[in-house]
């Protein structure tokens, strides 16, 4: 990897260990910004460590979304979470996407950019899902090459998200863990724990989220995500889990990120709401409520110093 | 094994097999399993159709509006990472699909809302100022060679059916019952500030809204419009566009003796 480091990207791979991209989201709870509650957030101010978007929301040319983005990071900390890169496709990047988040990226200065282990496109189409990948050899090295390209065009460090999936794969041969732990160590990139799906890949796929989250390269967490999912089962009846970020964060996943928590320490996270959106109020509370359990790792991490 | 391609065309095709590879730690069926990929797949798509054209949703009711716009991603995904550029084939789509054709202002109404969607992303620009209309209307004389640039966000869409009153009876605005659907209009779509507007423009608008976007002096612009309807007035008409804040930029070319 030929890389300039510039001062808001310092891969975890320089040997720095808990290297950071320089400008960093608060250690707080944060809440994803619809443009239903535009208004009211320049009206309230209400008390949030940051707001998160997503990238493809707001690479239009003008009208309003920019005008009440640019009003709201004048005033909170920002995070911007792609879900159209398409890393994990078999195809090529997409450069004139690339530049269009360059572009996004030098206007806001966000103090986070995530993007998500999965492949999203094929071709010239465009499957608004993110959608699962083999675990192996080729996949890990296509993987890691988008990865450097991203984190060289975009000059910054890039967070990955790991995947809620509903299916495995034969052609497996690393297991979710390793294969993040491979890929974080080749590229230097950071993890973005989405503890919600690390619990609904834990339950579709009948393994202990717990052991799964001690596994990942949590030195290499930069924020955590939290949402709701949805029941279904599979042709088994066997219980399967869906990501639909559209209900609030059920009580096993509260519990998975206070045990996250107390091995993290304080981290920046998210409260993910994309569908059945809920007043502000409602997402404003279940931040809160994270705030609680970060001020309680701080204080911990204080009365136990490692 | 399963690639990408057998699994993105059996994500889009409900007859095809699932793509083989796929495994369940339970070793059950993983088809119900790839189904959520599916169906996550269509139908949040669907969503961003029914996003983009609510009146369209209105107007055929929830049930019809899914199979119809399913039938559409099926056909014709999108081609960008940016949801709200996708739809722009979905009002050609509607006038061809058979089951929609006893409501025959579908497709414009679509082509409406679309234009919304265009006019509320567009480039930000300002309107004229007063002081450039002062100044454009002190020299009469060379009124006709004034070139006149467009708001990034217009649109205009003549239609032989009444668009932009259908439209506003779904937001609340008038009766829909009150509505003729089978009397042309000519809608103007224009974002002022942060607000798209959809205005109905008197006859001969178009005409001469599309003479500005075509790069045709004032002049020649309202002689097209003129030709069309004869008690066109270009007072009248440059008002309304100025209201909504339509224009954007005066220039006179520079002196030049005819």
């Amino acid at each position: 990897m030929t890389l300039t480091i510039t001062a808001d990207f310092a891969p975890a791979a320089s040997g720095v260990p808990n290297a950071q991209p320089a400008p960093r989201l608060p250690l707080r709870a944060g809440v994803g910004l619809k443009p239903q509650h535009f208004g009211e957030i320049l009206e309230t101010a209400p008390d949030l460590g940051f707001f998160e978007i997503h990238a493809e929301n707001y690479l239009v040319t003008g009208g309003p979304f920019h005008h009440y983005l640019g009003r709201i990071r004048e005033r909170y900390p920002l995070s911007i979470h792609g879900v159209g890169l398409s890393i994990g496709a078999d195809g090529p990047l997409d450069i004139a996407h690339l530049d269009r988040l360059t572009a996004l990226l030098d206007r806001y200065e966000p103090q986070s950019f995530s993007e998500h282990l999965a492949w999203s496109t094929h071709g010239s189409a465009f499957f608004n899902d993110l959608l699962p990948l083999p675990y192996d050899q080729t996949t890990l090295n296509r993987v890691c090459d988008h990865i450097d390209q991203t984190q060289e065009h975009l000059q910054r460090r890039l967070l990955l998200e790991n995947p809620a999936t509903y299916v495995e794969f034969a052609a497996s041969t690393f297991d979710e863990a390793t294969f993040i732990r491979e890929i974080i160590g080749r590229t230097g990139c950071g993890l973005l724990l989405d503890v919600n799906n690390a619990y609904v890949s834990g339950v579709n796929h009948q393994r202990d989220p717990y052991a799964y989250l001690t596994a990942l390269p949590l030195d290499a967490v930069g924020e955590i995500h939290l949402a709701g999912f949805a029941e279904d089962c599979d042709a088994a009846g066997a219980r399967l889990l869906i990501d639909t970020h559209g209900a609030p964060i059920a009580e096993a996943v509260w519990a998975l990120y206070a045990f996250a928590l107390g091995r993290l320490g304080p981290t920046p996270t998210l409260i993910e709401r994309d569908n059945n959106l809920p007043p502000l109020a409602a997402l404003i509370a279940e931040a809160h409520c994270a705030d609680r359990w970060i001020e309680y790792a701080r204080r911990n991490r204080a009365e136990t110093p490692a | 094994m399963s690639d990408q391609p057998t699994f993105a065309a059996a994500l889009l095709d409900p007859d095809a097999p699932c793509p083989a590879g796929l495994t369940a730690w339970n070793g059950s069926d993983p088809v119900r399993r790839f189904a959520v990929y599916r169906n996550n797949v269509v139908s949040s798509l669907i969503d961003a159709l029914a996003d983009t054209f609510p009146v369209v949703h209105e107007l055929v009711g929830e049930a019809f509006f899914r199979v119809m716009a399913g039938v559409f991603v099926r056909q014709a995904p999108p081609q960008s990472v940016q949801l709200v550029h996708y739809g722009a084939g979905f009002p050609a789509f509607i006038e061809q699909f058979d089951p929609a054709s006893s409501v025959p202002y579908l497709a414009d109404v679509a082509r409406l809302e679309f234009l919304r969607i265009r006019a509320f992303h567009a480039a930000d620009a300002d309107p004229v100022s007063p002081e450039q209309i002062a100044q454009a209307l002190a020299d009469p004389e060379r009124l006709p060679a004034l070139r006149v640039t467009c708001h990034p966000s217009l649109g205009v869409l003549d239609s032989r059916y009444a668009v932009a009153s259908l439209w506003a009876a779904h937001q609340g605005v008038g009766d829909v019952a009150q509505v003729n659907p089978f009397l042309p209009e000519s809608a103007l779509i224009v974002r002022t500030g942060l607000e798209v507007h959809v205005v109905a423009l008197p006859p001969g608008s178009d005409r001469l809204v599309t003479g500005f976007v075509d790069g045709l002096p004032l002049g020649e612009a309202a002689a097209l419009a003129l030709a069309a309807h004869p008690e066109f007035d270009l007072t009248i008409h440059l008002a309304l566009l100025l209201r909504y804040g339509a224009l954007s930029s005066f220039h006179l070319p520079t002196e030049l003796s005819p």
